[in-house]
């Protein structure tokens, strides 16, 4: 009977320290979670094809951009490269499927692989480079895989570019708005799951600790070449999934997409967002992404009222992504997710907050 | 003059005296551009011993425990740790070998929780990576991980902690920093603790329990204590024996009443009252 009792009261603790470790911490969060889930699922039956590609959009840039939150954010160093990753999972994916056949299903993860030890290798420096050196040290790799996309013909098809194939998992084709949105939502839950659980172990703990005092760190027993070798590592992983499906939604892979404008953009993702929050990566994609949506259909709207304004649409595109994210610098520096959580305390204590 | 239970005068240690040392330091040096932070530096801690080392600022007590945990490489001499020479080793590896420490100037992961900060210090025990990591319920890792969150809660219970264990390190006060800083080193269950100044800066309570923590850690827990502190009292009433440094060498070594009586001792750090011509016999710490 004793036994029993302690068994029992074994099992408690366990499950109280597990409730405490959940990735939503209360029921209340895990609802609203859920029910995101749910609805989004359902925006493929009401929603119009273009509002589909824009959250498609936001799904594959705000996978690549939690890849780069966890190098900047949580781990504390600096990539000007990441869009050549993203680039680089594209073109990969796409050859893979083309020149042997694998199926795209296995193409995405498998060139989500490959981009890992391309950004692994690029990172090694990183173990020896900080601040200002590792951000040139990343913009030379960002030039060095442009220039490789443009010179290796076999791979990315040069300056033609590549065909990719369509998603197909049993012969079904999601080769639509419609279709292709499930696999992107289905990929970033996957993925955002993968990095609150990986942000909430040994490693992703390693990665904040190197971030916040890589001397104590190293006394704590973590090898930090290994580390900030692996946080690239990690980065490019999501950037490689993240551009794989970018490649098979669009059907067409070239090179004048990855940019380093793309690369400060993922910036700007982050740092919109939030850096260091998981949640917040998604948030930042997603106010990039509709920014300049939001501006053009303004433009539209006031055309008539301000006379030259739809002719100069595309600079103030362009000009509201820099003042966002400087903007952003200065009043908000911890980004949409803190905001976020003012909103959700400020709900939770309503109607006695003020 | 300390408020502390007087421990009997002579705290005998629970290993035989004959036993190995658990560290040797064999005349040691490190310089800075032409500093000599430390000159030929030589000691043994036995199993179970509570080491204090004493000196006045700038004697080289941070930059011996800096050369002991891997964070400097003495330009001379080597160190021994269970018997494996040390000296090339990088701190993390002395780590999973047995060595922690805390910082004198405080250390923590600043915008971590005082939880996660303690749960860093399970790293090297722990075996999940960033692929069982990510799956995290499958493969092991979400078991694993609450195993040590119950190691873990155990310090903090220990430390008193409890309270503080979800608040974000950096937010803390200094007192319960630095005790968050002695649980973090407690959790990476070294069996040679280095502890540097832990209750610089505190009021008598805290003097009084972060005291009590170290006897407990050095009785109950078995850990090996190197510690550098200026509170005499304490000092006196929680060491083995005691080490001084003075300008970077050794002046005296021993039992607590064999160093208070120790001319040089006195000369160099603890008092005033003594007449020059002590120092003229000794001739000088050179
Ligand atoms: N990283 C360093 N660079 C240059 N000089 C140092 C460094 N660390 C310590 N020193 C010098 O070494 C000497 C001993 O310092 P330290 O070990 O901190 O003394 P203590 O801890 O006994 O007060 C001092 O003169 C100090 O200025
Ligand atoms: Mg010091």
């Amino acid at each position: 009977m004793s036994g029993g009792h302690t068994t029992m009261r074994c099992g408690e603790f366990r499950t109280s320290y597990r409730a405490d470790t959940t990735i939503f911490p209360t029921p209340m969060s895990r609802r609203v979670a859920l029910g995101a889930v749910v609805l989004a699922a359902s925006f493929p039956l009401w929603l119009n094809a273009y509002y589909l590609n824009l959250l498609i959009q936001i799904g594959y840039y705000g996978i690549a951009a939690l890849g780069l939150n966890i190098l900047v954010g949580f781990t504390g160093q600096i990539s000007l490269g990441h869009a050549a990753f993203f680039g680089f999972g594209a073109f990969c994916s796409a050859w893979l499927n083309n020149r042997f056949g694998l199926p795209v299903v296995l193409a995405v993860p498998l060139a989500g692989l490959l981009t890992t030890a391309v950004g692994m290798f690029v990172g090694i420096p990183a173990g020896r480079l900080k601040g200002l050196y590792l951000a040139i040290a990343t913009l030379a790799s960002q030039f060095i895989l442009e220039d490789f996309f443009a010179r290796a013909e076999w791979f990315t098809g040069g300056s033609a570019g590549a065909l990719a194939q369509p998603f197909t998992l049993f012969g079904f084709a999601f080769n639509n708005d419609q279709r292709f949105f499930y696999v992107v939502l289905v990929a970033v839950i996957v993925m955002y799951l993968a990095g609150a659980n990986l942000l909430r172990s040994r490693d992703g703990r390693a990665y904040v600790a190197v971030r916040d005092h890589y001397l104590s760190a190293e006394i704590m027993g973590i090898n930090l070449t290994k580390y900030r070798i692996l946080a690239f590592g990690s980065a490019s992983f999501y950037a490689g999934v993240g551009g794989a499906l970018y490649g098979h939604y669009l059907g067409f892979v070239s090179a004048e997409g990855f940019t380093i404008l793309l690369s400060i953009q993922f910036l700007g993702m982050i740092i919109i967002g939030g850096l260091g929050s998981v949640m917040g990566s998604l948030l930042g994609t997603a106010f990039m992404v509709l920014l300049p949506e939001v501006m053009e259909a303004s433009a539209q709207g006031l055309g008539g009222v301000i006379p030259g304004l739809k002719d100069s649409v595309a600079y103030l595109k362009q000009m509201a992504i820099g003042l966002a994210i400087i903007l952003f610098l200065i009043f908000e520096p911890q980004g949409l997710a803190h905001r976020w959580k003012l909103t959700k305390a400020y709900w939770k204590l309503y109607p006695f907050s003020y | 003059m300390s408020a502390l239970p007087q421990v009997s005068a002579a705290r005998p240690v629970a290993s035989a005296v004959a036993a190995a040392p658990l560290l040797a330091v064999d005349a040691i040096s490190l310089t800075f551009g032409g500093i000599k932070a430390l000159t030929e530096v030589s000691f043994e801690v036995r199993p179970q011993e509570v080491f204090s080392i004493i000196g006045p600022n700038g004697a080289g007590k941070t930059s011996l425990l800096n050369c002991v945990s891997g964070r400097y490489r003495p330009s001379r001499g080597r160190i021994a740790f269970k018997g494996t020479d040390v000296t090339a080793l990088r701190p993390n590896e002395r780590c999973h070998l047995g060595i922690g420490r805390t910082f004198q100037n405080l250390a923590l992961f600043n915008h971590m929780t005082v939880l996660d900060n303690i749960m860093v210090g399970r790293h090297h025990l722990l075996k999940n990576n960033f692929f069982t990591g990510a799956l995290y319920w499958i493969g092991g890792a979400q078991r694993e991980e609450l195993e040590h969150r119950r190691a873990v809660e155990e310090i903090i219970d220990f430390l008193e902690i409890t309270h503080i264990r979800k608040a974000i390190a950096g937010t803390l006060s200094y007192g319960l920093r630095k005790r968050v800083e002695l649980a973090r080193a407690i959790a990476l269950k070294p069996d040679l603790i280095l502890l540097d100044e832990p209750m610089a800066g505190m009021n008598l309570e805290e003097k009084e329990d972060m005291a009590r923590y170290i006897l407990d850690l050095n009785e109950e827990w078995g850990m090996t204590v190197i510690m550098i502190e200026h509170d005499m009292g304490v000092v006196m009433d929680v060491s083995h024996r005691i080490m001084v440094l003075d300008f970077g060498r050794k002046i005296a070594e021993g039992a607590p009443e064999a160093i208070i009586e120790n001319p040089h001792v006195k000369t160099a750090y603890l008092g005033a009252d003594v007449e020059m011509s002590v120092v003229a016999d000794a001739g000088g710490p050179a």
